[in-house]
C-alpha cells in the first residue's frame, strides 16, 4: 500500500493546471506548425495562431481567456491510500488556488441562476479504480467554445461503420466554425449513454495525433479524419483543408440492439496533461 | 489581402465598403458584452432604461477577459462565440450598434439584420487571446460589475487587427 497525503496532491495538482492552462500541449503545437493552407484568410488566421501560441508561453499567459471548465480523470490504483482530506476537496482547493493566483478566468457558474462562483471550482471528476500503488492525475482546461459543439448520436446497430463517420462528420459540419477549428476530435463509441460520452473526452487526454493501439480503430480514426476535412471548413472556419489535426477513438463493448456514438470536440487549444504519483 | 485602418466611429462611408475577407485594423473604443450582458441589455431595452453605453454607432467586442494582473491593463482578452450571442442581436442592430467583433458563424436572420440596419461583423482570431492584449491600451468596467468577466468595459484599442467575416451587404467568409 502507498501512502500519498493531501499536501503532495494540493501542490502538485496546482502546478499541473498552470503548466497545462499556459502551454498548448507540445503535440498538437507540432501538427498546428506544419499545416499549410491556400486562401489569405486561413493563412493569417494560422500565424496568429502560431504567434499566439509562442508569445503566451514565453510570457506565461494563458493562450485564451477560456481557461475552461477544471476535467480531471483520476486512476486510483487500489492499493493507494490518500490522507490528509477528502481527494475531491483537494483538486477542487488546486484548482481554486491556481485559478485565483494564476489570474486564469473564473468561468464556473450555478446553472440555473448563473450566478459566477468566482472560483472556478468545482471541477469535472472522472474516478476510475486500477490496479496497482499509483495515483494518476489528468487535467483538462475545456473552453465552451468548443464544449459546445459536441454530441451524442444513439444509433440503431443498421448504421454500422459508416453511421459512426456519418455521426461524427454531421457534428463537425453543425460545429462549422464555432469551435476555433482546426480541432481535435474525442469520439466515443460503444458502451451506453454516459459511458460513450465519456470515453469521448477521455480520448483528448491521449497526445494529439497519437493513433489507437487497436489497429482497426487506428484505422477508423484515419477514415474519420479524412471525412471531416473532405468538409473544407478550415482554419477559423474560413475554408481549406484543415478542419481537424487528429481525431481519437475510444471504444466499448455496447448491447446487441446499440451503437452509441459521442463526439467531445477540442479547439486546436489542446491544454492538457498528466502527473502520476 | 486588402488592409484597411479604420478609427471608430466607423463613417457610414467605411462601413459599407468594407467588403467580407479585409483585412482591418480598428482603432477607438469598444464596449465588451457576452452572454449575460445582452441578456441585461435586451431587458432594459424591453423596460425602456438606460443601456450601459449609447448603442447608436457603437461597436461591440464578444469577450470575456481573464483579470488583469496588478499594473496591468486587462488580462487575456480573445474573442468568444458569436452565434450564442445571435438572439439578441437584431434588436441591438436596430437600436444602431454597427460593429460587432467575435468568431465564428452567425445566423442567417442575423445576416438579414445585418442587411438591413447596415451593419458588420468582424472576427478576431479565435484563442489567440494573449496577443490580443497588446492592442488594449485601456479598459473600464461601466456596468454590470456584478457579472466579473462578463461585465460591460470600455476599451480603447489601437490597431486590432480583425478579418471582415460578413459585410453589410451580407457576403460572408464562411462556408455556409
Amino acid at each position: 500500500m502507498k501512502i500519498i497525503h493531501s499536501d503532495q496532491i494540493l501542490s502538485a495538482v496546482k502546478e499541473l493546471i498552470f503548466c497545462c492552462v499556459v502551454n498548448v500541449e507540445n503535440q498538437a503545437c507540432e501538427l498546428l506548425r506544419q499545416i499549410q493552407e491556400d486562401n489569405e484568410p486561413a493563412k493569417w488566421a494560422l500565424d496568429q495562431i502560431i504567434e499566439n501560441i509562442d508569445f503566451a508561453k514565453q510570457n506565461n499567459l494563458p493562450p485564451c481567456q477560456d481557461t475552461g471548465l477544471a476535467v480531471f480523470f483520476l486512476e486510483v490504483g487500489q492499493d493507494v491510500h490518500i490522507t490528509g482530506g477528502y481527494i475531491e476537496d483537494i483538486l477542487n482547493e488546486a484548482v481554486r488556488q491556481s485559478y485565483t493566483q494564476n489570474y486564469f478566468r473564473k468561468s464556473t457558474l450555478d446553472p440555473l441562476t448563473r450566478v459566477n462562483y468566482n472560483d472556478n471550482a468545482p471541477a469535472i471528476i472522472n474516478t476510475r479504480i486500477v490496479k496497482g500503488d499509483k495515483l494518476s492525475i489528468h487535467f483538462l482546461a475545456k473552453g465552451a467554445g468548443s464544449e459546445n459543439m459536441g454530441a451524442l448520436y444513439l444509433l440503431t446497430p443498421s448504421k454500422g461503420r459508416q453511421g459512426i463517420i456519418d455521426s461524427v462528420v454531421d457534428c463537425v459540419q453543425k460545429a462549422g466554425a464555432n469551435p476555433c477549428p482546426p480541432i481535435i476530435i474525442g469520439v466515443g463509441v460503444g458502451g451506453d449513454m454516459e459511458k460513450a460520452c465519456i470515453m469521448a473526452k477521455y480520448a483528448l487526454t491521449r497526445p494529439t495525433g497519437t493513433p489507437s493501439k487497436d489497429e482497426d480503430v487506428k484505422q477508423l480514426e484515419k477514415e474519420i479524419l479524412q471525412a471531416v476535412n473532405n468538409l473544407g471548413i478550415g482554419v477559423q472556419g474560413f475554408g481549406g483543408k484543415n478542419t481537424a489535426i487528429s481525431v481519437a477513438v475510444e471504444k466499448f463493448a455496447t448491447h446487441i440492439g446499440m451503437l452509441p456514438v459521442a463526439v467531445n470536440i477540442q479547439c486546436y487549444s489542446a491544454r492538457h496533461g498528466k502527473i502520476v504519483l | 489581402m486588402v488592409k484597411k485602418y479604420i478609427t471608430l466611429p466607423i463613417s457610414e462611408q467605411e462601413l459599407v465598403e468594407l467588403k467580407a475577407g479585409e483585412l482591418v485594423f480598428l482603432s477607438g473604443t469598444l464596449y465588451t458584452a457576452r452572454d449575460a450582458a445582452h441578456k441585461r441589455i435586451t431587458e432594459a431595452l424591453e423596460n425602456n432604461q438606460k443601456t450601459p453605453f449609447e448603442l447608436k454607432d457603437s461597436a461591440i467586442y464578444y469577450t470575456g477577459p481573464a483579470p488583469a494582473k496588478e499594473g496591468e491593463i486587462i488580462g487575456v482578452c480573445g474573442p468568444t462565440s458569436s452565434s450564442r450571442m445571435d438572439e439578441y442581436t437584431p434588436k441591438l442592430l436596430e437600436m444602431g450598434v454597427k460593429i460587432m467583433i467575435g468568431k465564428g458563424n452567425r445566423s442567417q436572420y442575423v445576416i438579414e439584420s445585418m442587411k438591413k440596419n447596415k451593419a458588420v461583423y468582424l472576427c478576431a482570431v479565435g484563442g489567440a487571446a494573449a496577443i490580443i492584449k497588446k492592442y488594449i491600451k485601456s479598459a473600464e468596467v461601466i456596468a454590470y460589475e456584478d457579472l466579473g468577466t462578463e461585465a460591460v468595459r470600455k476599451l480603447d484599442v489601437e490597431n486590432f487587427p480583425l478579418i471582415v467575416c460578413i459585410d453589410s451587404k451580407g457576403n460572408s467568409l464562411f462556408r455556409r
